[in-house]
């Protein structure tokens, strides 16, 4: 696919951007539970144009055995996109980028998974990131929370992140590709709400001391509408199991 | 794929010891929190390279050398050379580095680097096309950790600004489809400074230029990188935890401060 045009303006004279969003505004974000079959756990996200996939397994036994740790669980997460989720063909071998975010995502989880419960373990978390619109890593961290959750992994919470950034002088929230690839910065976070913990922080473009302290706060409000709505898609899937189980208990009782 | 790191063993004691220090506003070297270790900086030691600078920050050094070199630009970006940075931690500088291919640190570190460089527009990519879309001067600046007691990304960081500010090369020039030099050497040009400040979180306490007993017992790391007019344009967290926003706030304002400091103090150098 060819790649889109730079557009003219990414924010209108009455403050609106290229996608009809104010500058606070999220995209449209969709989540979902357990759509895996073999996976211990699994979560799908869509933000945007963002498809993120994540399935999770463990803790399981550590392979290769030297790996494990005495006194915990061994966290591993693989972020990785598909050669078709860009415009451009993505090589499939792993690239820097890729090892990198790989790195940051495990760091930013590594807090909230209580990995001492399961010493010479590991846990595994794969990220693949099917279609990319700009905060993949950040909507892949909040898929990945879920799926670690679905796996029924003990957490001590959910982790949920969003990235802001600057476009035309403004700071504007969960930029799109096209307003990080022309906007002047862009800033991921993840965030633990109850410890009130900053996981993952990266920037790059220029940002003042005060357009960050701006941004962070925006972006750690989004966190928490995030937060809520991975709640609800948790929720959403074990309710209804809930349900189904109390049914079965009362047709078994009549019978 | 990236996974959770095995630590060396540090006795109970020490840990402790360290993280006690820190929480009673003292250091293991006897530094104040917000104080770097003695840092000094030489310039042009290897004559082959463009630029190079050997850093000590305190028992840490790095050796970073810039080679220029004509390639062909990327294909989105025909009217700019290209900027390439990779490090190198070999097992020489530390029992914990192994050999083979780079390791997700080694990776991460570069990558830190080359986005301080990068985003600072510091290497002033236009004055490197030779021939649009065909030709460029590319530039590498490669990284070599010598000796790992802490703080590996600053000690890099300084490293690099220090060797590309005091890099000089030939004047290139296209004749037909050939590259000829004119003799006489000129600086590479720079448009800006970029400098990493890295602070670690020890108990609950911020500390900057963390040494190696420091970063083994951080709960979380932040390196923000400056540029000249004192914005931030780079940042990185790493580490099992996580900062508070009231900490992030604290710690950026203090990197605008030791960046300017550090950054002097690179340039003097450079200068020679």
């Amino acid at each position: 696919m060819p790649e889109p045009k730079q557009p003219e303006k990414l924010i209108d004279d009455k403050g609106i951007r290229i996608d009809g969003r104010r500058l606070d505004q999220l995209r449209p974000i969709k989540l979902e539970v357990g759509i895996l079959d073999k996976a211990d756990g699994s979560a799908y996200i869509e933000q945007g144009k963002n498809k993120i996939l994540v399935g999770v397994y463990g803790p399981r036994e550590a392979h290769p055995k030297h790996i494990a740790l005495p006194d915990r669980a061994v966290l591993r997460c693989r972020y990785r996109m598909a050669p078709f989720s860009v415009d451009e063909r993505k090589n499939p071998a792993p690239s820097r980028r890729e090892m990198e975010l790989s790195k940051v995502i495990r760091e930013s989880l590594e807090s909230v998974v209580l990995t001492d419960l399961y010493p010479r373990t590991t846990i595994d978390v794969f990220i693949e990131v099917l279609q990319s619109d700009g905060g993949s890593r950040c909507a892949g961290i909040t898929a990945a929370s879920l799926a670690l959750a679905d796996a029924g992994i003990p957490m001590r919470e959910l982790v949920a992140a969003c990235a802001v950034g600057k476009i035309q002088g403004h700071m504007a929230l969960d930029l799109s590709d096209a307003e990080d690839k022309y906007g002047e910065a862009d800033l991921p976070v993840a965030w633990v709400p109850n410890a009130n913990l900053v996981t993952l922080l990266q920037m790059d473009g220029i940002l003042t001391t005060s357009e960050f302290e701006k941004g962070l706060t925006m972006a750690l409000d989004a966190c928490k509408t995030i937060h809520g709505m991975q709640q609800e898609a948790l929720k959403k899937k074990y309710l209804v199991i809930k349900e189904v189980a109390e049914e079965r208990e009362e047709t078994e009782v009549v019978a | 794929m990236s996974f959770t790191p095995q630590l060396p063993p540090v006795a109970k004691l020490e840990q402790k010891t360290v993280i006690d220090l820190v929480a009673n506003g003292k250091r293991i070297d006897d530094r104040t929190a917000d104080s770097y270790r003695p840092l000094q900086i030489q310039v042009g030691l290897i004559e082959k390279a463009n630029g190079s600078a050997q850093v000590y920050l305190g028992k840490s050094k790095v050796l970073v050398g810039v080679k220029v070199e004509t390639g062909t630009p990327f294909p989105d970006t025909p009217d700019e050379g290209v900027l390439t940075v990779n490090a190198e931690l070999g097992p020489l500088a530390s029992p914990l580095f192994e050999t083979g291919p780079p390791s997700e640190q080694a990776i991460e570190l570069a990558r830190v680097i080359d986005r301080g460089i990068r985003e600072s527009k510091a290497v002033d990519m236009k004055s490197l096309v030779l021939l649009k879309g065909k030709k460029v001067q590319v530039v590498f600046v490669d990284i070599y950790i010598l000796d790992h007691d802490g703080n590996l990304i600053d000690a890099a960081s300084i490293g690099a600004l220090a060797a590309l500010a005091s890099a000089k090369l030939l004047k290139a020039e296209l004749k037909g489809d050939e590259v000829v030099y004119k003799p006489g050497l000129h600086p590479l040009p720079l448009n800006n400074h970029p400098v990493a400040v890295t602070f670690a979180k020890v108990g609950k306490t911020i500390v900057v230029d963390p040494v190696l007993e420091e970063e083994q017992v951080m709960n979380a790391r932040l390196t923000v990188t400056i540029e000249k007019n004192g914005n931030i344009c780079a940042m990185q967290k790493g580490g099992l935890s996580g900062f508070t926003q009231d900490e992030l706030k604290t710690i950026v304002h203090l990197a605008v401060q030791k960046a300017a400091e550090n950054r002097a103090k690179i340039l003097a150098a450079a200068k020679g």
